[in-house]
């Protein structure tokens, strides 16, 4: 992989990623030195500075070579601090590309959507500041810089919760940076440690590349789960895995709709992201030595989240448990361990970007007209805003996982990518999908439906503006559930690399594929003879 | 008698002195006495003069310090007590500039407290003399007498608000576990010289790490030595002091005695270590791995409960005492990589500490309190004051992009690389103890931004010139540090062990 790595850096000119993390920080900057008696421009320049972002991830996400998905591709590498091996390295795959595309994509919306409540320009820089790190994240192929773009994003999003959140909005805000840095502390010793070790048994020079770390797979097994470990729990923070999970509903809850939607859409993947690029990669035989734990836990949140949201009497805190929920899917579909599970985890984390970021925009619309996200005070909603109802329910019914949505063929494809590898944990976790329609439908009933009493029945539909900010995500909700292919196949080549990388390097791991006809059937073929089986016996394989 | 003395008088020769390399000790000291003339010819005229002379005084003081470091020659003098090499050079550096800094944030609060301006700076330059001394002492009596020199000013300035009971506890507090620390010292120094017959640290460390040097005066000898200097950098349990004086001293004094009298202790105790004690890593490594796991770990936990942002600094400094003494833990399993961690922490953690110092004292001009609850509500009347203060916080808090990140990857770096449980250990240690400060730091992030003022008081806080240069140079700092820390990296690839062989 280095070799293709060499290739690909001279095939590409423009430095196209180092443009993508620059531009928003750059924006930032501008922004600050902006004369303070104009506000109005400060979001008209983010809006351009995150649509010109927004443009270049549209440019690679054309320019991308499917064919070699599996390689990274666009690679910026720049010497940083040479004496310690650590260089500013960029590159995009299969795995990063959509995750790419969709950061690129939400942040101009939600910037054109919601505007500040107060202090316009510390607000877009932040927002701006966020996309970089963000951006950052997906796209890092050094673990040094991994981790600083994965800092620096709690930076932003902390003064957007403390600052233009509501209610217990310091507490929230502190909550959400404490737990997340508890996380990632640990990932920085194991950072080095894996450095240090691989420099020392390889007798090469210390260095933070990704792939020349994943490559040499230079850890012993202890040492290797250890380190595994300290990742996992900066991910699973991350992510939020039960029992990590309790910072998210205070923190989406409290923050403000641009932060919600953020927070949901992308920030949330930066966790899952991290076990696919870093986790598995770099420690494959750990992950699959506790891939059985982190299923269990993946299939304990979907149930709690599912349960969880049931419960809530806060639409926005629904939406938030709600994620919860999905987010174990993507982790149940990771740790599969196969390229269904871990495909639909991928598709899913763009699902769930695309489906519950409209949600909480839409949440957020009704608080900006109702002042309450209180849902029993909510209820008729359908009448004075049909157009809103209506895009209210496209969504959720893509969050359900209704078949010809998208959230329908990320949710199959975990789950048959965990039904192959755990097949009872698939089982109790496809009861969350049940829940899910549960809490949602029941939500969405008790919101829209009934009679519309008091300032419910003159609430106003939405704007063309809103409707405008909307139009992209009901575009992709319908395109990724119908014709779901030019996602997919970018990504597959990637995922099948990923699942190969792990069965080379782990001593008796197959890929756990769903072959259960495949075995029922050699035996009634040699019970019952060739001819009434026929043409099943060509479907496995 | 009179006679024989005599004849041993006349007998000595005056040793070679290189005085290019002594040129930086002797530019201070001679504009340290420029200032006390000026006192004592101009009296109550030379006052409005002494913060510039002083100010001139450090910056010429760096001219030599940089010609040196051009002409790039290691460089010996008195039997190699005295010794200028890069990393003596680097440390002068930071001693040198700190002050510069503490004296850009003493101007306006010196003259207006109405104290004795000219007794304060010259006290303060005869402190900065100690501590450069000190950056080249390898010698036991050198160092001790460099230790003397900076210490004892620093127990005057930190009662310079004499009239305030509590700058009078904080100076006599300092002053007594001061010279208690010094005893134990002398007392430690004495054993070694008693089993070494030397007071040169290379010759000490070839004595000592013999296999017949007397195990249990060395022993001893090493535990009081290191004891006398954990007073110095205030690590657990040797902190107490730290927290009264802070808050009883006059602030600017505070933050010179939280940087620049830290990094001197760190200084002695680094030459000490990796010139004297090296080849005994037996003795120093599991004492400096309790001092650096117990510091950083009780620091961080009493800092959680304070209401008084000095204080909180000054507990927090303890934590920080404990970052930077952990590379020293495995000093002896990678030398170079735990002395340029240390010494970029201390470059590092000298920028923040002196900012967050400087935004305290320009509050404090208006509320006249160092309450973390008067900071609530900061950032809606003073919105540069609370970028600046978030900024340092941050950097304390080791988040990326910032300098304090850096020197904490340094010495995470170190400690990991030593590739032994103990250093492991203490990774974890900073670690954890990194995401425990954080609280206190963000809760004061969270106050300034996210409150509102207490009784709606939102009239700007005035910075005067002074001040605001001083908040600019260290915010760069703090950044530049962060974002390109090939800077600090290159200029921090030092090494002790020239002197040692290995």
């Amino acid at each position: 992989m280095t070799s293709l790595l060499a290739s690909e850096t001279a095939a590409v000119s423009f430095p196209v990623l180092t443009a993508m993390v620059l531009t928003p920080f750059l924006g930032a900057l501008l922004l600050l030195v902006l004369p303070n008696n104009r506000p109005e421009y400060f979001k008209q320049v983010a809006f351009l500075v995150s649509a010109l972002t927004a443009a270049m991830t549209a440019w690679v996400m054309v320019e991308f070579d499917k064919a070699h998905a599996a390689t990274f591709q666009f690679v910026d590498q720049y010497e940083w601090i040479e004496t310690l091996g650590i260089s500013w390295a960029l590159g995009l795959d299969g795995i990063s590309l959509w995750l790419v595309v969709l950061t690129g994509a939400l942040f101009p919306i939600v910037i054109l959507a919601i505007d500040a409540e107060h202090s316009p320009k510390p607000y877009y820089a932040w927002i701006l500041v966020l996309e970089a790190g963000c951006m950052g994240v997906f796209l890092a192929l050094d673990l040094f810089a991994f981790f600083v773009f994965f800092e620096i994003v709690l930076v932003p999003m902390y003064f957007l919760i403390g600052q233009w959140g509501h209610g217990e909005r310091a507490y929230a805000a502190t909550k959400f940076f404490i737990y997340t840095m508890m996380g990632s502390a640990l990932m920085l010793v194991g950072i080095i440690s894996t450095a240090v070790i691989t420099a020392n048994t390889t007798g090469n020079d210390l260095t933070f590349g990704l792939i020349e770390l994943a490559e040499s797979q230079a850890l012993g097994q202890t040492a290797a789960r250890w380190i595994f470990l300290s990742f996992a729990l900066a991910f699973a923070v991350k992510v939020p895995i039960f029992p990590l999970h309790t910072w998210l509903p205070d923190a989406h809850t409290n923050a403000p709709t641009a932060g919600s939607v953020i927070l949901a859409g992308v920030m949330l993947k930066l966790g899952t992201y991290g076990f696919l690029r870093f986790g598995i990669y770099l420690f494959p035989e750990a992950a699959v030595y506790f891939a059985p734990f982190l299923v269990a836990l993946g299939t304990i949140g979907i149930l709690y989240g599912a349960i969880a949201a049931t419960m809530q009497r806060d639409l926005k805190r629904l939406v938030a448990y709600s994620s919860v929920a999905h987010l174990g899917f993507i982790v149940i579909g990771t740790f599969a361990l196969n390229t269904e599970g871990i495909e639909g985890g991928l598709l899913q984390m763009v699902n769930h970007g695309v489906s519950t970021g409209a949600l909480f925009l839409l949440v957020g619309m009704i608080y900006e007209r109702r002042h309450t996200r209180e849902i029993s005070k909510l209820g008729g909603l359908q009448k004075p805003a049909p157009m809103l109802a209506g895009v209210f329910m496209v969504v959720m019914l893509s969050s359900i996982g209704l078949p010809g949505l998208n959230g329908f063929v990320g949710e199959f494809l975990t789950l048959i990518g965990a039904f192959a590898a755990h097949r009872w944990w698939a089982v109790v976790a496809a009861s969350g999908v049940i829940i899910a329609a549960l809490y949602l439908l029941w939500a969405y009933q008790r919101v829209f439906h009934g009679p519309a009493e008091g300032d419910n029945a003159t609430m106003p539909d939405l704007t063309v503006r809103e409707g405008l900010t909307m139009v992209p995500f009901l575009v992709a909700i319908v395109f990724m559930g119908v014709y779901p292919k030019p996602v997919l196949e970018r990504m597959e080549p990637a995922v099948d690399a990923l699942v190969a990388h792990v069965e080379t390097h782990v001593e008796d791991f197959d890929e756990p594929v769903a072959d259960i006809a495949h075995h029922v059937e050699l035996e009634d073929l040699a019970d019952l003879g060739t001819d009434t089986h026929g043409e099943e016996d060509g479907e496995h394989g | 008698m009179l006679a024989a003395l005599a004849a041993e008088v006349g007998d000595f020769v005056r040793p070679p002195i290189d005085w290019h390399a002594a040129a930086p000790e002797l530019t201070l000291l001679a504009f340290g006495v420029l200032l006390t003339l000026m006192d004592i010819v101009w009296l109550e005229r030379g006052r409005k003069w002494a913060p510039a002379l002083a100010s001139i005084g450090l910056l010429a003081t760096m001219v030599p310090i940089i010609t040196l470091a051009v002409d790039g020659a290691d460089r010996s003098m008195f039997g190699g007590a005295f010794v200028v090499d890069k990393y003596a050079l680097i440390m002068k550096a930071v001693f040198i500039l700190a002050g510069y800094i503490v004296v850009l944030i003493s101007s306006n609060y010196i003259s207006e407290g109405d104290y004795w301006e000219n007794e304060y700076y010259g006290l303060l330059l005869s402190s900065i003399l100690g501590m450069i001394l000190m950056a080249s002492a390898r010698d036991l009596i050198t160092i001790f007498i460099a230790l003397e020199l900076l210490s004892i000013p620093a127990y005057m300035l930190a009662t310079w608000r004499k009239r305030d009971l509590k700058s009078n506890e904080a100076g006599l507090k300092y002053y007594l576990m001061g010279v208690f620390a010094s005893a134990i010292l002398l007392y430690g120094m004495s054993l070694l010289y008693g089993a070494s017959g030397t007071t040169l640290l290379v010759d000490l460390n070839e004595s000592i790490s013999a296999s017949d040097s007397p195990s249990a005066i060395v022993v001893m000898g090493i535990i009081f030595v290191i004891v006398g200097f954990a007073f110095k950098v205030s690590a657990v349990p040797f902190h107490t002091w730290a927290p009264d004086t802070y808050e009883g001293a006059p602030t600017p004094v505070t933050a010179f005695l939280s940087v620049a009298s830290k990094a001197a202790g760190f200084v002695a105790l680094m030459n000490m270590l990796f010139v004297g004690f090296i080849g005994r890593d037996d003795v120093y490594e599991p004492m400096i791995f309790a001092l650096a796991a117990v510091s950083m770990t009780v620091g961080n936990l009493i800092a959680l409960r304070q209401t008084n942002i000095v204080r909180m600094l000054a507990y927090s400094g303890v934590a920080q005492a404990g970052y930077m003494l952990a590379p020293l833990a495995v000093a002896s399993d990678v030398p170079d990589s735990a002395l340029a961690a240390t010494v970029s922490y201390l470059v590092i953690y000298a920028v923040m500490n002196l900012g967050a110092f400087a935004v305290v004292i320009a509050v404090a001009r208006k509320t006249r309190s160092a309450e973390i609850d008067d900071y609530r509500g900061l950032f809606h009347y003073a919105p540069g004051l609370t970028v600046a203060m978030t900024i340092f916080l941050f950097a304390l808090a080791g988040i990326p992009p910032l300098g304090g990140w850096w020197a904490k990857f340094r010495i995470m770096g170190a400690v990991i690389e030593a590739n032994t449980v103990s250093g492991v250990v203490l990774g974890v240690f900073v670690a954890v103890n990194s995401v425990i400060a954080l609280y206190y730091y963000a809760r004061i992030g969270a106050k300034m931004w996210a409150d509102e003022a207490p009784d709606g008081d939102l009239t700007p806080v005035r910075v005067p010139a002074s001040l605001k240069s001083a908040l600019v140079l260290t915010v760069a700092a703090t950044i530049v540090f962060g974002v390109l820390p090939g800077l600090v990296g290159d200029v921090t690839k030092v090494s002790l062990l020239a002197g040692v062989g290995g």
